[in-house]
């Protein structure tokens, strides 16, 4: 089952490295990860996307809220919450490809940010479904290079993120 | 309060003072010079203790810490310094010990380009410690070791590591003595989740109070009994909360488990209700945990909130501090008796002692562990402290030793690290001055018996308990049940001479191979002035009986002897 935490975290010398190698002991892997600072400059939020069962969930947290400078962990429930992706993707410049390329950036609100004679580069942000459709569309026109900033996520207004 | 201008180094022993530490067990190193120079400044102030190698050294504070319930310190240098330290501090990990580890380490400038003797110390003892900190500067440098004994004593106790590079041990910055850190404040348990528990201990018939390391490092034997007495439930013991509740308590059937005591096992398993008390239901301790779930309701008792369903789906988990939940619970149930539980109880414990006879008459050779065992029982006082090492051994002490007060049983349960029991006798020993037994195995011995020197050096008056099976016992045992007796390298033959080797250090030194001669020589040994090893030569193809198979049921445990001898 897909699963999105958010979890705040002491702007510490290898905070990171706490988090991640605790996945990684309690044998999860991580899918995504994005790591930014807060409203409050003394934490980071890190969020990430794994995989777990009820139970692994559950499980995972309270391990992760256990770690000392872990502030603040949540679950964030998938209809509750505005989640966000941020993507570059370089693709062949070619004639065919640039009228595919502006039809597709016109339907997915992408914009062109670089444009030389041999790629394209263009940026694109959304949901996770949105980023999957348009990597489909890009994908005929032959991608030279890709990334993918991560998940994001926060909640619908109203909620309250709980201290561990 | 008095601030004055002091170096890194100095500010670490006067830290160390302050937090009341009167014992530093350690290793010097090119990284920890400065720190060294300030031991020797303040040998008056403060004790270091120089183990034979680091892992010794960071058991000895494991085993200062489990005697006293103290935090125990451990020093070592950087590189090879720190990597010795990995066992002892996964060893306090897993068992919940609380332990300051201080590591030197290269400069700052050096750090990150293989700098002779460095090593990412952080980084390694990241997963083995409860938390772990490396300080760059030095005006966080007190303030860092305070937070590390405060980590180390609150809640679930741990170990926790402060590495700290020699430039910032040179630097100088204001100092301020402060008070020894208290524990954070404990949670306690909701009202409405205590009457949950209430509830249903209310509606049990067959109570079984099940305590661990949790209820042992808090001191709780007293409140389990009274408990046990209101309700009218027997009370079991996991291995890390053996010493918790007195041997003499007519309730307590002993450690449960896959080599647990027959009746305090079968015990466990026909209850129908468990209040599971610092113990976290580990694989170990319950065999099939599905099996071992149904037709009974759990109550589980832990400070540490990941702990609550994390083996065992529980029906009411009060998380916080454990001796308000314990009370609280006391002060609310209702007195209850049960006969028909009590009189099923005397049974069993009628049927464990015709096992345990059967053992005995049964035996191939008559020098057997149950007669070992009974003989030490005979001889120790209430306040001699026990270690041991890991394997049959082990078993043998969990299962037969009889204790009378707390913090006397010192083992590594949850990491099983052979090579504890020396260091651990040690630090128990200069910690209370009480005589300290070491109980161990050949293979085990033979891991970490070179602290037979530390213990000389220090007139420690460790009795070492060496039973002789001329083998990998446990191991060996575990090949008879799973692998049809094929003894891939349990069987060593090996030719030490194990008399001459302890002589070699200083220590005196008897082999036995009766127990006439067995009692006579732990006589001697316990008012010795100096370690004694007596090296017992034991039948090679005993096992530890009865044994709950790896996930098994109740009804797959084993009570006779089933293995080809060669």
């Amino acid at each position: 089952m897909r699963s999105v935490v958010a979890i705040y975290v002491e702007n510490n010398f290898g905070v990171l490295t706490r988090v991640a190698g605790l996945f990684m002991r309690k044998g999860f892997n991580i899918d995504t990860l994005s790591v930014g600072e807060t409203e409050d400059p003394r934490y980071s939020r890190i969020t990430v996307v794994f995989d777990g069962d009820e139970y692994g969930r559950g499980f995972l947290i309270k391990q992760v809220g256990k770690l000392h400078e872990v502030k603040k962990i949540k679950l964030m429930e998938t209809d509750n919450n505005i989640e966000r992706e941020h993507m570059l993707v370089k693709v062949r410049n070619t004639t065919e490809s640039r009228a595919e390329l502006k039809s597709a950036a016109d339907l997915y609100h992408a914009s062109i940010v670089d444009f030389n004679p041999d790629v394209i580069c263009v940026e694109v942000s959304g949901e996770r479904k949105i980023m999957e459709e348009f990597l489909n569309k890009m994908k005929p026109l032959g991608i030279v290079e890709m990334c993918r900033s991560g998940i994001i996520c926060i909640d619908c207004a109203g909620n309250i993120f709980d201290a561990v | 309060m008095h601030t004055q201008k002091l170096k890194g180094s100095q500010i670490i022993i006067e830290t160390l003072i302050e937090q009341g530490v009167t014992h530093i067990f350690g290793y010097p190193g090119g990284q920890v010079l400065q720190i060294y120079d300030q031991l020797y400044k303040n040998q008056e102030r403060i004790t270091h203790v120089l183990t034979a190698h680091e892992q010794g050294a960071a058991h000895a504070a494991d085993g200062y810490a489990r005697a006293t319930g103290k935090v125990g310190v451990v020093l070592a240098t950087s590189g090879p310094g720190a990597t010795n330290l990995t066992t002892g501090l996964a060893a306090a990990m897993m068992d919940s010990v609380p332990v300051v580890a201080i590591t030197g380490n290269v400069p700052t400038y050096f750090i990150g380009k293989d700098s002779f003797q460095e090593i990412n110390t952080i980084g390694i003892t990241m997963p083995i410690t409860k938390h772990n900190f490396y300080v760059t500067d030095v005006t966080k440098l007190a303030e860092t070791i305070r937070e590390a004994f405060r980590i180390a004593k609150s809640g679930r106790p741990g170990p926790v590591l402060v590495d700290i590079p020699s430039d910032v041990q040179a630097a100088e910055t204001d100092f301020t003595k402060w008070y020894e850190v208290q524990p954070y404040q404990e949670d306690q348990a909701p009202e409405s989740e205590i009457w949950k528990a209430v509830e249903l201990i209310n509606k049990a018939k067959r109570p079984y109070i099940y305590v661990g390391g949790g209820a042992a490092s808090r001191n709780l034997g007293k409140a389990v009994m009274a408990l046990a007495d209101k309700i009218d439930a027997c009370i079991g013991s996991t291995f890390m909360g053996l010493s918790c509740v007195p041997g003499s308590c007519e309730r307590y059937l002993g450690m449960q488990g896959m080599h647990g005591r027959y009746a305090s096992t079968k015990a466990n398993w026909e209850a129908d209700l468990i209040i599971g008390i610092g113990v976290r239901f580990s694989d170990r301790a319950t065999g099939d945990q599905k099996a071992y779930r149904e037709s009974k309701s759990i109550i589980q008792i832990d400070p540490d909130f990941s702990e609550i369903n994390k083996n065992i789906s529980v029906d009411v988990g009060l998380i916080g501090d454990i001796v308000f939940a314990v009370g609280r619970i006391l002060k609310n149930v209702n007195k209850a008796e049960h006969p028909e539980w009590m009189s099923r109880i005397a049974e069993l414990k009628k049927e464990a002692k015709a096992i345990r006879d059967h053992a005995e008459e049964t035996a191939e050779d008559p020098f057997t562990s149950i007669k070992l065992f009974d003989a030490i029982n005979e001889l120790k006082t209430d306040d001699t402290i026990i270690t041991t090492d890991v394997g049959q051994h082990q078993m043998w002490a969990g299962q037969f030793l009889e204790f009378e007060k707390p913090r006397k049983f010192l083992s590594s349960g949850g990491l099983g690290a052979m090579g504890y029991g020396l260091g651990a006798a040690i630090g128990a020993n200069l910690a209370t001055g009480e005589r300290t037994v070491m109980i161990t195995g050949d293979a085990s011995f033979s891991m970490n018996l070179i602290e037979l020197a530390t213990a000389v050096s220090y007139k420690t008056p460790i009795v070492i308990v060496l039973l002789n099976n001329n083998s990998l016992g446990m191991v060996r045992q575990l090949q008879a049940v799973y692998c049809d007796s094929r003894y891939s390298a349990t069987l060593p033959d090996r030719k030490t001479d194990f008399c001459m080797v302890a002589q070699g250090f200083g220590a005196a030194a008897k082999r036995v191979t009766d127990i006439g001669a067995f009692k006579a020589a732990f006589a001697e040994a316990l008012v010795s002035d100096r370690p004694y090893v007596i090296e017992a030569m034991i039948d090679t193809w005993e096992m530890v009986l009865p044994m709950l198979p790896n996930g098994g049921t109740i009804d797959d445990l084993i009570t006779e002897k089933r293995q080809k001898t060669e």
